[in-house]
């Protein structure tokens, strides 16, 4: 028997300045044990949770760039982030953590439209 | 004697940034903590933006907490804790932008 809806998980925080970000992971990884097909997005500051060599020790936090990169191991694949946030803050798809898919605005809001859950941190 | 701004947003945070960059008077020191350290990022877009004689630093475990060592502007100082103290004491009074 299958129940399953099309989830996307949009993450629009920076990493470690508040809750956000870990709460949208958490969701994402929750719906993935779930069996449920997950897509991420990141935009805004959400996309500097990608850049690499983050050393949260100092601020007594855990590395969540090290929980992100274990998503396809939860068979969380599907991996977005806008191209124009990426673009303001200088950043490249191979400074990210993970290997991601950068999106115009036309496409997310393609991409929202293939989604029949939509859960924005 | 000056005055102490603390920046702890990112800034995407346009409005708040520019309130605290237009409230700096020559000599003031800027202390980046917390989200506000990626505004000293080097890539940015627009990069920061510091007034005449405004000093600028960020917090040193925010800085690697980020992932940002070594990707900072070049006029931007690292402090530690001890730092942090150190600029309270040397200012005669600090403002919170947050």
């Amino acid at each position: 028997m299958s129940h399953q809806k099309r989830f996307l998980v949009i993450s629009r925080h920076p990493p470690y300045g508040s809750c956000h970000a870990r709460d949208a992971l958490d969701t994402a990884l929750t719906s993935a044990v779930f069996e449920q097909p997950v897509t991420m997005l990141f935009m805004g500051d959400g996309v500097l949770q990608l850049i690499q060599a983050q050393q949260p020790a100092g601020i007594q936090q855990k590395n969540l760039a090290a929980t992100l990169s274990a998503l396809p191991l939860y068979d969380i694949e599907q991996l977005y982030v806008c191209a124009s946030a990426m673009q303001q803050r200088g950043l490249k798809a191979e400074d990210c953590v993970l290997p991601v898919q950068l999106l115009d605005s036309n496409a997310i809001a393609e991409l929202i439209r293939q989604h029949d859950v939509v859960l924005s941190f | 004697m000056m005055t102490l701004h603390t920046l702890n947003r990112a800034p995407s945070h346009a409005a708040l940034l520019a309130d605290c960059l237009n409230a700096c008077h020559r000599g003031d020191a800027l202390l980046l903590l917390e989200d506000g350290v990626y505004c000293a990022l080097n890539s940015l877009e627009t990069p920061l933006q510091l007034p005449d004689d405004v000093s600028c630093f960020a917090l040193e475990a925010d800085v690697a907490a980020r992932g940002l060592s070594g990707r900072l502007l070049a006029n931007v100082t690292l402090v530690d804790d001890a730092g942090f103290v150190q600029l309270c004491c040397d200012h005669a009074r600090s403002i919170s932008w947050f």
